[in-house]
């Protein structure tokens, strides 16, 4: 066995000599920041490690956008509606919720991967506050998928939107938002679950609605009232309106397509502004984060 | 925590899971610098009573302090001032062994500049520096536990809680692991309080406390243990085991058969009781052989039972199953 030979017999009195004793420092801020740091940290390691799953993570969103865009474009040029606006453009800011969405799901599944694994222990038992852990988690979480969103961000040309830098960070930023929000939701499941199957079943139950309701895959003007209602209702909505917003506004469009493609979200008739929709997101993301620590303060 | 003061003391200390009383009201105490065992089958109440002292399980009722602090009134001054490593692994298999350390390091706030020398220090320690920038999940058992002693000394703790710190491991791997333990003790000024239901290992613990169902039925040095049961084996091999036998009855009142081919009996203070032997027995000896009680001895005596046959009860075959396929 290489190296054991300090640990020998012989090699014994080494260590004693130049003994370094360390300090616990008393718990504070400092030490909660370092905390959040550094399972953050794990987050993105992890991630870099895990290619597959860096590819496995671009598959859907890439078949959406160039398979199902591609293919529906048709139907609505034969129909005639869509007039002048691409379908992939038009699904391109769904899209990027997408890819956020599943990323940050998954991020927030590794927790209980942890959990059986048994390192959730060796995090738990750390003196350190739970909320820097799942803080750290959360944030770690998305980052993690905004990088990953950032790789359909790349492919905006191929869906005919501009590359236009402050449109590119302003979509970046909504990513994150919600990708924070939606790791929040995925942490908050995982604090009670202690198997991934039923973690993904879970999830694959909530997403998938989710993401049908939030008007990332057809416009939300002219829906019945019954959809119309559950649209409003849904949270995600409100990560994938500004989104569209952002990109349509960067296009050249006459009032009336801008209407009918991205005519944003209406309460009672008054349309919601995007800083409103942003706030809702943030708020429900610090909400679930909040309901995530209280969870994770009761556990063992 | 002042010379003196217990590194752990426990008092009343009782934990109930629902109709099940896991633990039932014990108490002991452990010296600073001292290894303490817990020796007990599985379910007996000795992971409980680690989990409520690492502050992991909430006690039921009574009290205990650690490095001073109480458990629950305290729970991060206990953190700071201990180091666990569990029967289950607690590695990230993703990550390289330095980076299990260091994510461990800036958990504990372990200082900056001193966070490479020190990490240096342990993975000399348990043989695995050249060895750090591998995944763990390359790593072989025995790796993976001496990587887990090495973190859970990273922040110099007070106390160490070793829960079965070699299960399953192969006897190699398991001398090695006591070769380390031994190490660190000359070398760290720490308390080690270990589980075991390896009665071996328990003979290398300064003290021990035997535990079943809950309760502490024993506590004292191994060699006390055994010298309370009073009685030495002796095994003799004679010319005539027939006559030894009823020489025995006859001039000492001792009660021997003939087990595995030798005269055996017990008797108090065996070693000073060969020269009496030789001289009175008047039967040819040929052979002789004088061993002390073992620990299963022990614990057979306070227990009723053996170990393996206690552990037979209790459902852990599952649990190393389940260790087996996570491998």
């Amino acid at each position: 066995m290489p190296g054991s030979s300090a640990a020998g017999p012989g090699g014994r009195a080494a260590p004693v000599a130049g003994i370094v004793r360390v300090r616990v420092p008393e718990p504070g801020l400092r030490q909660d920041l370092r905390a959040v740091k550094i399972v953050l940290h794990r987050e993105l390691l992890r991630f870099w490690r895990d290619k597959l799953r860096m590819v496995s993570g671009l598959v859907q969103p890439v078949l959406w956008l160039l398979v199902m865009g591609t293919g529906l474009s048709n139907l609505m040029a034969t129909g005639g509606a869509g007039g002048g606006v691409d379908l992939r453009t038009f699904i391109f800011p769904g899209v990027c919720a997408m890819s956020v969405m599943f990323t940050a799901m998954f991020s927030a599944g590794s927790i209980v991967w942890d959990r059986e694994f048994g390192f959730l222990r060796e995090m738990l038992v750390a003196p350190v506050s739970r909320s820097s852990i799942v803080i750290g988690k959360c944030i770690g979480g998305a980052l993690v998928a905004t990088m990953q969103g950032a790789v359909i961000v790349a492919l905006a040309g191929l869906a005919g939107v501009p590359y236009d830098p402050v449109l590119l960070a302003q979509l970046m930023g909504m990513m994150f938002l919600g990708a924070f929000a939606l790791t929040g939701f995925g942490v908050m499941m995982a604090a009670r679950i202690t198997q991934m199957q039923s973690f993904f079943a879970l999830m694959q139950m909530a997403m998938l609605p989710m993401m049908f309701l939030s008007g990332a895959l057809y416009p939300l003007n002219g829906l019945p009232t019954w959809l119309s209602i559950l649209t409003k209702l849904n949270p995600l909505t409100y990560a994938v309106d500004p989104m569209r917003r952002a990109v349509f506004s960067r296009l050249d469009l006459s009032p009336e397509l801008q209407r009918t493609f991205s005519s944003g979200v209406t309460w009672n008739g008054w349309l919601v502004p995007v800083w409103l929709e942003l706030v809702l997101v943030a708020g429900i993301g610090a909400g679930l984060l909040g309901v995530a620590i209280l969870q994770f303060r009761h556990t063992d | 925590m002042p010379d003196g003061e217990p590194a752990v003391e426990v008092d009343g200390l009782s934990k109930r899971f629902g109709d099940v009383e896991a633990v039932r009201g014990i108490e002991f105490s452990v010296r600073p610098g001292e290894v303490f065992g817990f020796l007990g089958p599985n379910g007996a109440g000795k992971s409980t009573t680690i989990n409520m002292l690492c502050t992991l399980l909430r006690p039921s009722g009574g009290r205990a302090l650690v490095a001073g602090h109480d458990v629950v009134r305290e729970r991060d001054a206990v953190r700071r001032n201990i180091g666990l490593v569990f029967q289950d692994t607690t590695l990230d298999g993703y990550l390289s062994g330095e980076q299990n350390l260091r994510f461990h390091a800036e958990l504990y706030g372990v200082p900056r500049q001193a966070v490479g020398e020190r990490m240096r220090q342990v993975l000399e320690m348990v043989g695995l520096w050249d060895r750090r920038g591998d995944l763990v999940q390359n790593y072989s058992g025995g790796m993976k536990r001496r990587l887990e002693i090495a973190r859970g000394l990273l922040h110099s703790p007070r106390v160490l809680f070793l829960d079965e710190p070699t299960v399953g491991l192969d006897p190699q791997t398991r001398a090695s692991i006591w070769d380390y333990i031994r190490q660190l003790k000359d070398a760290e000024e720490i308390t080690i309080f270990m589980t075991t239901h390896y009665m071996d290992e328990a003979e290398f613990c300064e003290r021990i406390a035997i535990m079943d169902s809950g309760t502490i039925v024993a506590l004292d040095t191994p060699e006390s243990l055994k010298a309370g049961i009073g009685e030495d084996r002796v095994r003799i091999q004679t010319s005539d085991d027939d006559a030894a036998i009823a020489a025995l009855e006859e001039r000492f009142g001792l009660a021997a058969v003939v087990s595995e081919g030798a005269v055996t009996f017990s008797v108090a203070a065996g070693e000073a009781f060969v020269p009496r032997l030789f001289a009175e027995l008047g039967v040819p000896i040929r052979s002789v052989n004088v061993s002390r009680p073992s620990l299963d001895d022990v614990f057979m005596s306070f227990t009723g039972t053996t170990i393996r046959d206690a552990e037979a009860g209790a459902g852990d075959r599952n649990r190393l199953t389940m260790r087996a396929m996570r491998r």
